[in-house]
């Protein structure tokens, strides 16, 4: 489903270059949960980035869903995003002037959803998170774990077929960590790809697979399953 | 993206900062304020000033002592002005054209009668006055037409005057004393209203050669004429001017005619209409760079939000058109309320100068609200345009 094949991004500060990924090849089939770590620096939000077409390798392809996404122009990508792959943010990225139920809403609105089925599918997806009764809450009336959720909720309401999570727990305490990752990995159960990009060992272990990046190389491939 | 929704989002927008949009529509609203204001009294005040200026009649030529030049009056004044008499009025009555003159002589003195008093502007005046500045007359007659040196002691009273001294009871036929001297009163006029702050009500008129024996003078203070209704004021003008320039040697008086006056007023108003019109513009300006400014902020504020837009499948033209979106809903806003002040203020305006008509057309209403948008388009163009270069992954980075 996601393949990724001699990625290289070169960042110029001043005179230097920095290589945030040097030949990163990397495949992920379709529903499957992967943790991204490595330390600080390592390249990790720069291969989310690629993934999520936020930005664009200075060489290498991209494949997603069969389609070689990596050549296509602006308007193609800005589609895909909206389509077909969900963002969570460590910091929420709430837009704090609407309610909880208009922050979900806001993927339907800019897609151009009729309002009345917007309405049905934001108050299900409410529902489900556990926010029915949070729905006119602004973000600055929830708490941590409840606006990530809310986020959670806006990432997935267009049903993307990728979830992308840089650090979803690391703005949040264990409690509402470990509820956050449940719900991702519920998603997960759903079909929905989840790569999560996390500095926590403890939430890394409970992914299928990690991958380990140092220096913007991938390091190897860890497979473990939960439970061993 | 739904365009109700497209315009809810810029509305939310625009009303999570209400003190600052607030402020930032206030620049536009003076700006329109003032151009709706000038347009619905522009055409209006023309009219009016012109009204008021024929309400004595047209086709008047007023000749004062001295020769006013652009400089002022001329240093030929203090050494040789022959001052203007009756006798000149005579002789000017003789040019065909000319139908009437009047010979003016104007003070303050006190009126009394019984045991009231009242000070009031006097004006002595021909007979002719009534006719060539279309005095109308509430009671008894206008001044008889004696000549100048047996001029019998009557006059007439102004309608305040006559309600302040003889209130509901008979004036004509009464004897009162003005500055020493009596004079019975012979009628008494409409009411005449004001004219430019001068109550006309308040004064009484005299016979000309009474006038003058009263402020102890023995020259005029002006002569008007009325000329024919066919014939031209500037050869009318000529006429005069030829005339007096044979009695008394040189030009040491000046003629205007009713044209020039009313040019002179059109200048003065041309001014005006200038003066608001660029506080109109310049408040537009300075509204305009308000939205520039507050736009400019709002991108800088809400970097993630532009950011998570990105992410969310948002291309940038969708981002321009979001914060040029805000711009124009701001200059708007700003719009409307200066369509209220411009409407609000020429009503205002025809409050309390009942005579003068205000009117706003809607065209020139949609025509101000739109150079409103105009101006929000223009202003918001820069920060929008910023806006939509912001690289996605720079912008979340902001938050
Ligand atoms: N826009 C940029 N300009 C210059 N250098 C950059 C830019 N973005 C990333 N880098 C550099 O690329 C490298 C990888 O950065 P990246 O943000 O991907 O690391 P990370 O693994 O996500 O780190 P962390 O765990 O701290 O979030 C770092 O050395 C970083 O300094
Ligand atoms: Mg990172």
């Amino acid at each position: 489903m996601i393949q990724l094949q001699h990625i290289e991004r070169v960042f110029m500060v001043g005179e230097e270059e920095v290589h945030a990924l040097r030949d990163v090849n990397m495949a992920a089939e379709a529903g499957e949960y992967i943790a991204i770590m490595g330390p600080s620096g390592s390249g990790k939000s720069s291969l989310l980035n690629i993934l999520g077409l936020l930005d664009r390798p200075d060489s290498g392809s991209y494949e997603l869903d069969g389609t070689l996404v990596s050549n296509l122009d602006e308007k193609q990508q800005a589609a895909i995003r909206m389509h077909k792959i969900g963002f969570v943010f460590q910091f929420f990225h709430l837009v704090p002037r609407l309610s909880a139920f208009d922050n979900v809403a806001l993927p339907l609105v800019l897609s151009g959803v009729k309002p009345d089925e917007r309405q049905t599918r934001v108050s299900a997806a409410l529902a489900a998170f556990g926010l029915s009764n949070r729905a006119r809450h602004r973000p600055d009336q929830l708490s941590g774990g409840q606006r990530q959720r809310v986020a959670i909720a806006r990432a997935t309401i267009m049903q993307p077929s990728v979830i992308l999570a840089d650090e979803p727990t690391g703005n949040l305490d264990r409690s509402s960590g470990i509820e956050v990752a449940e719900i991702l990995e519920e998603l997960n159960h759903q079909g929905m790809t989840l790569i999560m990009v996390t500095h926590d060992p403890e939430m890394g272990k409970r992914s299928r697979r990690q991958v380990l990046m140092v220096d913007g190389r991938i390091e190897g491939r860890t497979r473990e399953d939960r439970g061993q | 993206m739904l365009p109700q929704d497209f315009f809810r989002y810029t509305v939310k927008s625009v009303a999570a900062q209400r003190l600052r949009s607030f402020l930032t529509a206030t620049g536009i609203a003076v700006g329109i304020g003032a151009v709706v204001l000038l347009t619905s009294l522009g055409e209006g005040l023309q009219q009016f000033v012109l009204a008021e200026f024929t309400q004595f009649g047209t086709n008047l030529i007023s000749i004062n002592p001295g020769k006013v030049t652009t400089h002022g009056i001329s240093g030929a004044l203090i050494s040789n002005v022959r001052p203007l008499t009756i006798e000149d009025a005579r002789i000017l009555k003789n040019i065909p054209q000319i139908i009437d003159t009047v010979s003016v002589v104007q003070g303050n003195g006190a009126i009394e009668s019984g045991g009231r008093q009242r000070r009031t502007t006097i004006y002595g005046v021909d007979a002719s006055a009534a006719r060539v500045w279309r005095f109308e007359i509430a009671a008894g007659q206008f001044l008889p037409d004696d000549p100048p040196r047996a001029a019998r002691s009557f006059v007439v009273l102004g309608s305040k005057v006559r309600q302040e001294l003889f209130g509901s009871s008979q004036a004509l036929g009464t004897r009162v004393r003005i500055g020493g001297e009596l004079f019975r009163v012979i009628g008494a006029m409409e009411s005449k209203g004001q004219l430019l702050g001068f109550d006309l009500d308040d004064s009484v008129y005299i016979p000309t050669s009474k006038a003058m024996a009263l402020f102890n003078r023995d020259s005029l203070m002006e002569i008007n004429l009325l000329h024919s209704a066919g014939s031209s004021s500037t050869s009318v003008a000529e006429q005069v001017k030829k005339v007096l320039v044979a009695r008394h040697g040189s030009e040491d008086f000046s003629i205007t005619t009713q044209e020039k006056m009313l040019e002179v007023l059109g200048g003065v108003l041309g001014t005006l209409t200038f003066a608001v019109g660029a506080i109109g513009g310049i408040s537009l300006l300075v509204g305009g760079v308000g939205i520039l400014t507050i736009m400019s902020i709002a991108v800088n504020e809400r970097t993630g939000e532009i950011g998570l837009l990105r992410a969310m499948g948002v291309e940038r033209s969708q981002i321009l058109a979001l914060f040029l979106g805000e711009a124009v809903v701001l200059a708007a806003i700003g719009g409307l309320a200066g369509l209220g002040l411009g409407v609000g203020g020429s009503w205002l305006c025809s409050l309390l100068i009942p005579a003068l008509p205000a009117h706003t057309s809607w065209s020139y209403a949609a025509a101000a609200e739109l150079l409103a948008v105009v101006v929000g388009l223009l202003a918001g163009v820069l920060p929008a345009r910023r806006a939509a270069a912001l690289h996605p992954v720079e912008a979340l980075r902001a938050e």
